[in-house]
């Protein structure tokens, strides 16, 4: 027997020094972001990146990036159906594709293509639909016949004997995944780096403001934390599924609502899964992760919830969708599930611009679907920050779209599963 | 998954209900008199609070009838489960 009196793990190297800094709030900063998951960080890094502009506090009520950003089972792709949604989510995928150069940090965004099923003539007729609609906006796009998609992802049950058979499906070869802490982190990194202060354990309690909504005067001059109260120049929301409780202090109605998103993993498992999956018709998407582990989910659990879990029998019906399309999964074990509290809209799309308060923005409704905008979101907030422009990327998603009729539906494209 | 408590059927298992967002929302009194601004938000603006939410669910797999719940959004715990043509009822939340 060893006489060494070490404690266990003794011999297992340091951790790394810590990332950022934790600095005290100041009483005052030219632009404020509430919400410090991928979305705030990301605006953070672009503000001080693109524009120079770094008095800036990203603050966060729990942990950095704790919220949807370290939950998220990281799907990236822009295979929208619509212009305005390929082009903001395109204008991300580029982004993704040199963004570990640009935060020079590891974020292991690996494009390893995503297939979307097709069950039924309909999607069918939709799918092709969506890929020249894709290929007119310059984005890759294939439509594949099942003895193609076999080839992509063998593990793949494209027999006809299932209820639901695979006819066929769209390929986006550029999609991917990333290592969702990683981007967090890397975002952050570089913005604290420049100087922007990221507060951790500061809730936003409440606003003060000045004017009113009623002759367009209205403005946020300050924010109540469970740090005290902050002056603040522009305030940008992005608070993921929060966003109405925040905006319901300050009078402003959208149609947002709020509900539970789950997702889950098995244990690990040797290399068998070398693409994405996606079907919204039976239900369910795979990928698996860098280490081994499939990763799993579906849509949202149907009432609304801010209780980061979700019901079981959601759990049950995806894994019935996994298993009939996938039969070696039968015997894999689950590890755990988790789930997120997303923020959806009646189109399927974001709500992001202009508030009656002149210097409040807010960036919501990405729902289920918004960890691939993250670097493309940023970039655009931070440049309306900036210029005082609304981005034309994130314009054609204003709250005012509910009133004019201008919705941008996505729920073909998008699904909910994402 | 919970059991919830149908005004009719009594308790049943969760995956028997459909979920139907918030309710009394009433249809406007005098349609033709709505701005389009006001149209919106009667088709699509709907409450989110944290905390007790009365909404709407319909028992489909059992009596197939709709009822009203006022639910604890953060716990999901029922509160109250009342008919549709009933007011809703004052219903003390758990730890605020
Ligand atoms: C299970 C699951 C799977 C998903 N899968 C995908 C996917 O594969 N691909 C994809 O593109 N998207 C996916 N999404 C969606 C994606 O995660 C979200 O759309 C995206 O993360 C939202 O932006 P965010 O990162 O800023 O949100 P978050 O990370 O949730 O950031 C919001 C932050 O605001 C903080 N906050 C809230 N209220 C306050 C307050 N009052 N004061 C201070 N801080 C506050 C929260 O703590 C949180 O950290 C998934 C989501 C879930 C839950
Ligand atoms: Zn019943």
């Amino acid at each position: 027997m060893s006489t060494e009196t070490a404690p266990p793990g003794a011999h297992l190297p340091e951790h790394p020094d810590a990332l950022w800094r934790n600095p005290e709030p100041k009483r005052s900063y030219d632009v404020v972001i509430v919400g410090g998951g991928g979305h705030g960080l990301a605006t953070a890094h672009y503000l001080a990146k693109n524009h120079g502009i770094t008095d800036v506090a990203v603050l966060e009520k729990g942990w950095l990036a704790g919220g949807n950003m370290a939950r998220n089972t990281t799907l990236i792709r822009s295979n929208y159906l619509w212009d305005e949604s390929a082009f903001v989510y395109e204008h991300a995928l580029k982004l993704w594709e040199g963004l570990e150069d640009d935060l020079g940090y590891p974020i292991l965004f690996s494009q390893r293509g995503v297939l979307n099923l097709a069950h039924t003539e309909q999607d069918v007729r939709d799918s092709v639909r969506r890929v020249e609609a894709n290929k007119l906006n310059g984005i890759d796009a294939e439509y594949l016949g099942p003895d193609d998609v076999a080839k992509i992802c063998p593990i793949l049950n494209v027999s006809h004997d299932i209820r639901y058979p695979v006819l066929g499906a769209t390929y986006q070869p550029r999609a991917g995944i990333a290592k969702h802490d990683y981007v967090a982190w890397g975002f952050a990194r570089s913005a604290d780096a420049a100087g922007v202060d990221l507060i951790q354990d500061c809730e936003v309690l409440d606003f003060v403001t000045e004017g009113s909504t009623g002759d367009g005067t209205a403005r946020v001059t300050g924010i109540r934390t469970s740090r005290g109260d902050i002056a603040c120049g522009q305030v940008v929301l992005c608070a993921a599924g929060h966003t109405s409780t925040l905006l319901d202090r300050l009078g402003v109605r959208t149609p947002l609502q709020s509900h539970p998103l789950q997702a889950l993993v098995s244990e690990l498992l040797e290399p068998v899964h070398p693409t994405i999956v996606m079907s919204n018709a039976v239900h369910v998407y795979v990928s698996q992760a860098h280490k081994g582990e499939l990763v799993m989910g579906a849509g949202v659990d149907s009432y609304n919830g801010y209780g980061q879990r979700g019901a079981f029998h959601v759990i049950e019906r995806q894994m019935a969708a996994a298993v009939e399309l996938f039969p070696i999964f039968a015997r894999a074990h689950l590890l755990r599930s988790w789930a997120g509290i997303v923020d959806v809209t009646p189109d399927a799309s974001p709500i992001v611009g202009r508030t009656p308060y002149s210097n409040l923005l807010v960036n919501s409704g990405w729902g289920t679907g918004g960890f691939k905008v993250t670097p493309g979101l940023g970039w655009c907030l931070a440049d309306t920050i900036a210029t005082g422009e609304l981005h034309p990327h994130i314009a054609p998603f204003a709250l005012d779209r509910f009133v004019t009729g201008a919705l941008v539906d996505e729920h073909g494209a998008a699904g909910v599963a994402h | 998954m919970q059991l919830i408590g149908c005004p009719w059927c009594g308790p049943r298992e969760e995956l028997e209900f459909h979920y139907g967002g918030q309710a009394h929302v009433a249809y406007p009194a005098d349609p033709q008199e709505l701005t389009d601004e006001q149209w919106v938000h009667y088709v699509f603006f709907r409450d989110n609070p944290k905390g007790a939410f009365a909404e709407r669910w319909v028992h489909s797999a059992g009596c197939r009838r709709w009822f009203n719940a006022v639910r604890d959004t953060r716990t999901y715990r029922f509160l109250a489960v009342y008919r549709t043509d009933e007011a809703r009822p004052s219903v003390r939340e758990a730890g605020a």
